[in-house]
């Protein structure tokens, strides 16, 4: 279930919540910790104890607008509102965020295939506490009560909503990895979908391809993985679709996904429609960012992944998409180096994308450049220098003094000539079957060639030896 | 603006007037999760009407150009270092709690999940 | 009783014990309190360990500070860990907060004992006390009149004699009214001076803690223990204050005062307005040159007070849901239990105010209220902003009337227009405070009100020594 039928193109808009990397909550002293025992992380603050009043940390203010810099944001002066609401998880019953005047505003996220989605606003809020449904098999709608543990009570969040730009599944998931991959670049947090300091909701609608027009959307929440974000949009896409052409429409709702069941079912009712009240948090001075502290956040931002993307792929001579995988390894800066030590771009990135899967390990760029250097002379065959290479990663050294320790040395072609020659006088009909155009036999004349050689010969190089003899 | 940013118009559908009425009353009354019986729903309503009444005094002025006040001492950049504080003890937290388990606040079953 | 300086100045020679004066204390209390119903709660035990610890400093050499030994009642809206906190409310009763507010620490730390949490309005929403869940409290000069509001408790002990010092909150003036009323000095600091970290917000824009007494020294000296930036409340004014007691008996020679038009008219008692008149005479006699002022927006100040302050109680007593703390009555799903805990807990003027803020701040309606208020109060704000131009410090009565019979005032707006004097500062942010001066016709005691520039409390003592040495000094 995984295109729509003809006619009809989805419109995916993503908001995704992110656990800042401080050390203490948003507006306490609290330890910002996964994990530990319920309330043990709480204080007359993130309880919201009667008298109690809130401190914006100085950390999660910092991370905040690195983040929006790394999307591309203009980081503006801002205001704490109150978002007020009754629900167990929230303390105060009322949450404080951000909404006329939020942190960052109107960025993007550059994708690996080079297109852009853009960033409405990334804000600044707080987190709510966790709820545990005792009863009905811990879902919701059958508990006989709930347990509220308010360690995690704000904890900072990064809002990051993207404008409705989206039209496939595969481009939302791209964008969730695209932002996972910026927040650790950034440090500003670990952003771990399984334990919930990223959590993505779907905003999905559908309409007739062609048309700009916003349909109905529905919120899907309680997607916990990136499969779970294709399969969760195809689903809630193909339901909305299958309305609209019975002639009915989408309610406009929160809708659960339901992983095990593979569907989204209906969440909160709207009936109680959300009026939120929002209005200036008046404990909470304006953010005041000035232009020097913006400008030191850009001078110290580290290298993001579409600029390294950008960077190797210009370096190499290659399409931004071919990139991707050498940048997610985290590869870029060792086969950039190894390019302007001499090394040939294309085999370098060969190598960077099928024999160093774990990674550069103990390998100098110097190593790689030499390595691959020796590899363009035949200095060693192909086999061996992925021998080497491994042996690089593990341990580091010297590729010729490797090569040489593990006897790989080039083997002379008159050597390889004589073999073959001998070869050739001792089994003249297989000789005779390839010069024909039988390729079965080739294998028999360089595995004989290999096993006179102890392995050492190049397999390239005799089979152009032999191409050679025959036509000669 | 996103969904979750919910109901967010601060326009001005409705000018101040002294009105308001019995179902806004209840409306509201419901959002701030009270209940009120038929009579109270009248008195309060009543009630209301005059107090918003004399709001409607300010219709009188001109207000377009006037700034809302944020603050009355005008401060900014009010932070705090991200420097962990000891936490609350736990258990002189929960015995002021009306039911606890489990070292959890226990209330009864939430309907539906949080917006 | 002795004055608070007196007593603190005996305790730190060695001269008095502070155990002794406590016991004193406690024994006006229990003596009398039935009748006026000021306290809530008297903190005996941790007053006692108190008064001990003051004494063995004291004979060990050290200096316990300022306040040493010196009895002091809290209105029961400031967190006292350990002990009861209700704010006059069924819904938090039997709490006992962990924590206990900056101002609490500073008073102990000044060698203060606090003796008592005193009755208010519930949750400070009121100008009589009357509005308690515990029974109102009664004015000492006549028990048959309210004492003022929302304060009521730490003004009636304070002139009934129980203590030299307490701590009110003033949102609307519930610290300046009740003090007029009853015939005490109750002051409002600048919004910001005074730490709101462990008071229990009513409106966060607005609140302010502040001290009672019987004469104008004493409130000094408490202020400046209490007074300070509080790196626990982010709207805490960052700049060292100068000391008030410090320049107190500097005079008013020179200063220029404008008493405001707008507030001595209509609407105030006759004989409220002769004191006013009379107090300016006795700071002319004392230097001063005293004009009338015209701030017309103060006649806004009620209707802007009357959407902003219940719109940011709404959301302050939102936490109030029987989940955390506090009673709880239960329901079949935890929304029901919400509002039933809630109905039950709050007294009707608590009720009706959430539900006029819910309304002044909800969808499509911000804009006209919540909204349209923020404006008026910028407009008041900057107007004031003008006249401290031209003047020094303004000055106005405190309450339109002398205290009124309990159940006198049913009706909710009748006792909004009791705060039509004091709202304007609450607004605006700047200090303010009532002093004892003369008596109504009907031998009450009538309070005037002096209001300062922000920060600039100092001057605004110093004019309210001056009236009270006109006045005949204290009661």
């Amino acid at each position: 279930m995984s295109e729509l039928p003809d006619g009809w193109e989805m419109v995916i808009g993503l908001e995704v919540h992110v656990e800042l990397a401080t050390a203490t909550k948003l507006f306490c002293g609290c330890a910002n910790a996964f994990g530990d025992e319920p309330n043990t992380n709480i204080c007359p603050t993130c309880l919201g104890l009667p008298g109690s009043l809130p401190v914006p940390n100085e950390q999660a203010v910092a991370y905040a607008m690195k983040l929006g810099r790394a999307l591309n944001c203009t980081v503006s002066p801002s205001i704490f509102a109150r978002k007020n609401y009754f629900y167990p998880d929230m303390p105060k019953d009322f949450q404080t965020t951000q909404y006329e005047e939020p942190t960052n505003e109107n960025g993007f996220v550059e994708l690996p295939n080079g297109t852009s989605v853009g960033v409405e606003r990334a804000h600044i809020e707080e987190d709510t506490g966790k709820s545990t449904h005792l009863g009905g098999g811990g879902r919701i709608h059958d508990a006989t009560a709930t347990l509220v543990d308010y360690n995690r009570a704000g904890v900072p969040l990064v809002e990051v909503v993207s404008r409705p730009e989206m039209h496939d599944a595969e481009t939302a998931r791209s964008y969730v990895a695209e932002l996972r991959d910026l927040l650790l670049a950034t440090g500003v947090s670990d952003a771990r979908m399984e334990e919930g300091s990223m959590r993505v909701d779907a905003n999905v609608s559908v309409r007739p391809v062609g048309s700009d027009e916003l349909r109905t959307r529905c919120e899907v929440k309680n997607i916990n993985s990136l499969r779970s974000l294709g399969r969760a949009i195809n689903y809630e896409a193909r339901r909305h679709v299958d309305l609209w052409t019975n002639g009915d429409a989408p309610r406009q709702e929160t809708r659960h996904w339901d992983e095990d069941g593979g569907r989204t079912t209906s969440g909160r009712s709207k009936e109680d429609a959300d009026d939120y009240r929002y209005f200036a948090c008046p404990d909470l001075p304006p953010l005041v960012p000035t232009q020097a502290t913006i400008a030191d956040i850009d001078a110290t931002m580290p290298a993001l992944p579409a600029a390294r993307r950008s960077n190797l792929a210009d370096a190499a001579g290659i399409a931004i998409a071919d990139t991707t995988l050498t940048v997610e390894r985290g590869l870029d800066g060792l086969v950039l180096e190894a390019i302007a030590a001499g090394a040939d771009a294309g085999v370098a990135m060969k190598h960077a994308d099928q024999n160093l899967s774990d990674g550069q390990g103990m390998l100098t760029a110097e190593a790689f450049a030499a390595l691959i250097t020796m590899e363009g002379e035949g200095a060693v065959s192909a086999t061996q220098v992925k021998t080497v290479l491994a042996e690089l990663v593990a341990n580091g050294g010297d590729p010729a003094a490797i090569a040489g320790d593990m006897g790989f040395e080039a083997m002379d072609t008159s050597e390889l000539d004589t073999l073959l020659d001998g070869l050739i006088q001792s089994s003249p009909d297989e000789w005779a079957r390839f010069v024909e155009g039988d390729p079965k036999v080739q294998g028999f004349f360089v595995g004989q060639i290999m096993k006179a050689t102890q392995g050492k010969a190049d397999g390239k190089i005799v089979n152009q030896l032999m191409r050679q003899r025959a036509q000669g | 603006m996103a969904d979750s940013i919910g109901i967010c118009d601060h326009q001005n559908v409705h000018p101040m007037s002294g009105e308001i009425s019995r179902d806004e009353v209840a409306h509201v009354a419901s959002l701030a999760r009270l209940r009120l019986s038929e009579d109270e729903l009248d008195t309060f309503t009543k009630q209301l009407c005059v107090v918003l009444e004399t709001a409607a005094d300010l219709n009188s002025l001109d207000l377009d150009d006037v700034e809302p006040m944020a603050q009355p001492y005008p401060l900014a950049n009010v932070l705090r270092s991200d420097e962990i504080i000891p936490s609350l003890d736990r258990d002189e937290v929960l015995a002021q709690a009306p039911v606890a388990e489990d070292g959890r606040f226990r209330v009864p079953p939430a309907l539906g999940e949080a917006p | 009783m002795n004055t608070a300086t007196e007593l603190a100045a005996h305790v730190r020679s060695g001269d008095q014990s502070a155990s002794v004066a406590l016991a004193e204390a406690l024994g006006s209390i229990a003596d009398s309190d039935h009748d006026i119903n000021a306290f809530l709660h008297l903190t005996r035990d941790r007053a006692e360990q108190q008064a001990l610890a003051i004494d063995q400093a004291v004979a060990a050499g050290t200096d316990p500070g300022p306040l040493a030994g010196v009895p002091i009642a809290i209105k029961d809206n400031m967190c006292t860990r350990g002990e009861p906190t209700t704010c006059s409310s069924k819904i938090l009763e039997g709490w006992r907060p962990p924590y206990d507010a900056t101002v609490i620490s500073r008073l102990e730390a000044a060698g203060a004992i606090i003796v008592g949490k005193t009755n208010l309005d519930e949750f400070a929403m009121g100008s009589s006390t009357e509005n308690s869940a515990f029974g109102a409290t009664r004015n000492p000069h006549d028990l048959s009149r309210v004492p003022g509001g929302s304060s009521g408790g730490s003004a009636a002990a304070v002139a009934a004699g129980y203590v030299p010092l307490s701590l009110g909150s003033d949102t609307g003036g519930s610290i300046r009214q009740p003090a007029a009323l009853c015939g005490v000095v109750g002051v409002k600091p600048t919004y910001g001076a005074v730490s709101r970290y462990g008071l229990i917000a009513f409106a966060s824009s607005l609140d302010q803690i502040g001290p009672f007494a019987t004469n104008v020294t004493d409130a000094a000296l408490c202020y400046d223990v209490i007074a300070g930036h509080d790196p626990l409340d982010a709207t805490s004014i960052p700049i060292e204050q100068a000391s008030t007691l410090a320049t107190l008996g500097d005079g008013v020679a020179g200063m220029r005062i404008g008493i405001i038009d707008e507030l001595c008219g209509e609407g105030i008692d006759a004989d409220v307005i002769a004191r006013t008149h009379e107090a300016a005479d006795a700071l002319r006699a004392a230097g001063a040159t005293v004009e009338t002022v015209s701030i017309p927006a103060t006649i806004y100040g009620l209707a802007a007070y009357y959407l902003i302050a219940p719109a940011e109680a709404s959301s302050n007593l939102a936490r109030f849901d029987g989940v955390r703390y506090g009673q709880r009555v239960d329901g079949v799903n935890v929304a029901a239990m919400n509002v039933a805990t809630r109905s039950a807990g709050f007294g009707d003027e608590v009720k009706r105010r959430i539900m006029l803020g819910t309304y002044a701040l909800s969808s499509g309606y911000y804009d006209a209220y919540y909204g349209k208020a923020q404006k008026v109060r910028s407009l008041i704000s900057d107007e004031f902003a003008t006249a401290y131009k031209s003047f020094d410090l303004l000055l106005s009565p405190t309450s339109p009337s002398t205290a009124f019979k309990i159940g006198a005032k049913s009706d909710p707006m009748a006792l909004y227009m009791c705060d039509v004097c004091t709202i304007p500062s609450n607004l605006a942010g700047h200090p303010a405070l009532s002093v004892p001066f003369g008596a109504g016709d009907d031998g009450l005691p009538i309070g005037v009100q002096v209001l300062a520039p922000m920060l600039d409390e100092a001057k605004m003592f110093r004019a309210a020594k001056v009236l009270e040495d006109a006045a005949g000094g204290q009661s």
